[in-house]
């Protein structure tokens, strides 16, 4: 599996550490009820396609990023920095 | 009063040669690691050219010579060598001293890149990994820059102290480039 890191080109996964579902760049702001929080720390869905994980390109650049990938074909389908997903 | 000497770290190490392929330490003098601040990146490349006569390196690009030369080290970092940091950089990046922090070796034979291919995942085929193309990646497990600076010469830094693994790594890669014989 190599992961398009946005800054380093295609890599290997190995110097990839990953984080799991992109939910920590949708953090409830101030004040959000208990519900929003309770899906924000408990919650993930399962999908079957497209999906948004974070990973840590841990022994490259030293960049979070965002990988948008297909869980049922295992296409990676793209990635961007992390701190522009979150802008 | 004490005599401390400096010592290099693989200087009881290294030199190494095996399959055509030798392997040296280098001392590239000072070494500098400059982060630059958010927003601050043209600020300070203007800074670094109008004191050393270099710019900023694109990612995966190194600026200079491995004796005077500014290495991309990273997302936001790149590495000052063989010069001091003057010019304040200070007011546009964290800058810090690392010249006692890294062992670096210079690999150089015509089956080094083979060698290499053994303990890294970076793509090394000479139309991908240019010469003065640098990568922040992994080496047998260990957090390393890697750099080709010659058609057969490649640049290997890792923390100082991974020096004893570092040279043990290539040994075996050595080893095993030696065992298949010659393509």
């Amino acid at each position: 599996m190599r992961l398009p890191c946005p800054i380093c080109g295609e890599r290997d996964r190995r110097e990839f550490y990953y984080a799991g579902h992109a939910v920590a760049l949708e953090r409830p702001q101030e004040g959000a009820g208990a519900e929003a929080w309770d899906y924000y720390v408990h919650n993930r869905d399962n999908p079957c396609g497209e999906t948004r994980d974070l990973w840590f390109h841990e022994s490259g650049c030293g960049a979070w990023i965002v990988v948008t990938r297909d869980t049922a074909s295992h296409a990676v389908l793209g990635a961007v920095l992390a701190e522009e997903a979150a802008r | 009063m004490a005599d401390l000497k400096p010592r290099m770290p693989l200087e009881s190490l290294l030199p190494m040669e095996a399959s055509g392929v030798r392997v040296r330490e280098v001392d590239l003098g000072a070494l500098t690691l400059v982060m630059p601040y958010r927003e601050r990146d043209a600020a300070l490349s203007d800074a670094l050219e109008a004191a050393q006569g270099l710019r900023w390196p694109e990612p995966g690009r190194m600026t200079g010579t491995t004796g005077r030369g500014i290495l991309w080290f990273g997302r936001a970092q790149a590495m000052l060598i063989g010069m001091a940091p003057e010019g304040g950089l200070e007011d546009h990046a964290a800058v810090a001293d690392q010249s006692d922090g890294w062992a670096v070796v210079e690999i150089e034979g015509d089956r080094a890149a083979e060698a290499l291919a053994r303990l890294t995942p970076v793509d090394l085929r000479p139309g991908v990994f240019e010469i003065r193309h640098t990568a922040r990646t992994e080496l047998g497990h260990m957090a390393a820059s890697l750099t080709r600076t010659g058609k057969a010469t490649y640049l290997v830094m890792v923390f100082r102290a991974f020096a004893h693994t570092l040279v043990h790594e290539l040994g075996i890669a050595l080893q095993g480039v030696a065992a298949r014989g010659g393509r």
